[in-house]
């Protein structure tokens, strides 16, 4: 473009290219350009550790033996492989964060976004979103030293450390950025979507659930997702508050340990590099990212499939 | 609060009386003093510049305004035969828009099928049963002249239609659950000529149905369609009356302005 501009008029003037501008530009497109190498690099860092790591692991334990032994003590020396106990552990913890999280995290969107008026969601949503800046830290010793306590005066036959009252909390702690994106994906339906189901005689809750839900679908399906992605992947909650036996269960009730949890404990020891206990954590660290991945692609995959339409 | 009259003994003259209305957003003053009648199973335009008030006048007739804080309502808007202000805070605005629907500039579908979009109103009002609802969103959407469209794919997505198909379904929608007025916001502006004839000629076909009043830029859709013409300007009514003398020989002076194109 440029060469030809300058053959047919060799005096462009003020309106040819400024070679200090274009340098300024093409520095600032290269800077904005290794930003963004630089996740996708670090991501692929992640993934090369985590197989070539596995990939010893497995030379020494069947892909069979880990998916199907029953139990997980890689440390004894009796050894099995099992990844099974740390997976419930993590399923149970999971579900039940998310019966809490995804249910209260949606009404309180609904809320915030449909009926409250301005001065209550500048208010309520800072308070909402303090919920999530706690560090997990925190909430993992509110579970143990207060959630459990008050649960066992319920059921009184609750141990100290159980999946319940980890997940529990893990629930409250996610709240708010289920509630915050969902509220967000609501929000952002247009007014006249909305004043279209009041004018045909809907209620706020009729026109909250059958008009701006469906509309907003995707953004709360990612919602979701995120929801499930920071359940699976928490740590300190389930390390300190579900304790750490490996224990192949489905009852919240009972104490287990989650793959994160499994990991934390394990790296804090000293093991020697290459033993193959030391290699266990990478073989639990990509079974955790794929079971994250797997919810990414669904998310992914129902983003595409229900995109905003209005 | 409004008991539905679909059967009143002797048919009423006007549908509606505008008894000194105004209204305001917060402290703007956007509709002074307003006075009119609405003629049943009559068409009447609102006409004047933007900015003049006509959607703000036109929404007032199903309590939209409502769902905004800082709205408020002065004077009486009559609903016949039931002889009832509807702007009375003991109506029920969900009420009132159960018997006044509306159709807005933009058309709006809900991310529905074409089926539920139509069947919405009747749904919200707890209808349940099959039959009914097919009947009824048949029934609507033949008198949106859309039926022969769309009967075959009735549960896809409403956002395939094209816009004037779109728009022909609100107007469907707004008509499945029998309303007594229904209220036309510029329905036409967003839509090209050919889709915008099509709704012209299905809105002089529902005036035998239902009365209508509908907010229009368009000085010759008002010429067009309409029975009626009310010409207003800074949120007051200049001049309101039979549109042949509205458009032939307006009493007054601004009026003439504006439809002779010297302002606006």
């Amino acid at each position: 473009m440029a060469a030809q501009s300058h053959k047919k008029n060799n005096h462009p003037g003020k309106l040819g290219f400024s070679f200090r501008r274009r340098l300024h530009e093409r520095v600032i497109e290269s800077l904005l350009f290794m930003a963004a190498l630089l996740s996708v690099a670090i991501m692929l860092a992640i993934i090369t550790m985590l197989v070539k790591e596995s990939y010893v692991f497995f030379q020494h334990v069947s892909l069979w033996e880990f998916l199907t032994d029953t139990q997980w003590t890689p440390l004894f020396d009796d050894a099995h492989y099992g990844i099974m106990p740390l997976v419930a552990g993590t399923v149970v913890s999971s579900m039940v964060a998310l019966l809490v999280a995804l249910p209260l995290g949606t009404i309180i969107a609904i809320y915030l976004s449909e009926f409250a008026p301005f001065a209550v969601r500048e208010i309520a949503k800072p308070f909402l979103e303090m919920l999530g800046g706690v560090p997990t830290v925190v909430y993992g010793y509110f579970a143990l030293l207060f959630v459990t306590p008050l649960l066992q005066i319920i059921f009184p036959e609750l141990p100290g450390f159980s999946l319940l009252s980890a997940g529990l909390v893990m629930g409250i702690m996610i709240i708010p950025y289920v509630s915050s994106m969902t509220e967000d994906a609501m929000r952002a339906v247009p007014m006249h979507l909305r004043e279209g189901s009041y004018a045909m005689g809907a209620t706020r809750f009729q026109t909250a659930i059958r008009v701006v839900m469906p509309a907003a679908f995707s953004g709360i399906a990612a919602a979701y997702i995120l929801g499930i992605s920071r359940a699976v992947g928490e740590t300190m909650v389930v390390a300190i508050a579900a304790g750490m036996q490996p224990n192949l269960t489905l009852n919240p009730m009972e104490p287990a340990a989650t793959i994160t949890a499994y990991i934390v404990q394990v790296s804090l020891g000293d093991l020697p590099h290459g033993s193959i206990g030391y290699q266990t954590i990478f073989a639990a660290g990509l079974t955790l990212l794929l079971i994250t991945l797997v919810f990414n692609i669904i998310g992914h995959m129902l983003r595409k499939r229900y995109r905003e339409i209005y | 609060m409004l008991t539905n009259a679909e059967q009143s003994a002797e048919p009423i003259k006007y549908k509606s009386e505008v008894k000194g209305l105004s209204f305001y957003y917060d402290a703007f003053n956007a509709l002074k003093n307003i006075n009119m009648v609405l003629h049943d199973k009559k068409i009447t335009a609102l006409i004047g510049p933007s900015g003049c008030g006509k959607s703000t006048f036109l929404r007032c007739f199903n309590r939209m305004h409502d769902l905004y804080p800082g709205n408020r309502y002065e004077g009486q808007i009559m609903l016949y035969p039931d002889d009832v202000n509807i702007l009375s805070p003991d109506v029920d605005p969900i009420e009132v828009r159960m018997r006044i629907s509306m159709v807005f500039q933009k058309p709006n579908p809900f991310p529905k099928s074409i089926y539920e979009n139509v069947a919405y109103g009747l749904r919200v009002r707890g209808v349940k049963q099959r039959a009914i609802l097919d009947e009824r969103v048949e029934t609507a959407l033949r008198n949106a002249a859309l039926w022969d469209e769309v009967k075959d794919r009735l549960h896809e997505l409403a956002f395939n239609l094209s816009g004037g198909q779109q728009q022909r379904l609100c107007i469907a929608r707004a008509l499945a659950t029998d309303p007594e007025i229904l209220l036309f916001d510029e329905p036409t502006s967003a839509l090209d000529p050919i889709a915008t004839a099509s709704i012209e000629e299905l809105i002089a076909d529902l005036k035998s149905k239902v009365t209508i009043l509908i907010v229009t830029h368009n000085m010759q859709q008002a010429a067009r369609v309409s029975d009626y013409t009310a010409y207003m300007y800074l949120g007051e009514l200049i001049e309101f009356d039979v549109t042949d003398t509205i458009f032939i020989k307006p009493k007054n002076k601004q009026t003439e302005d504006y439809i002779t194109g010297r302002f606006g």
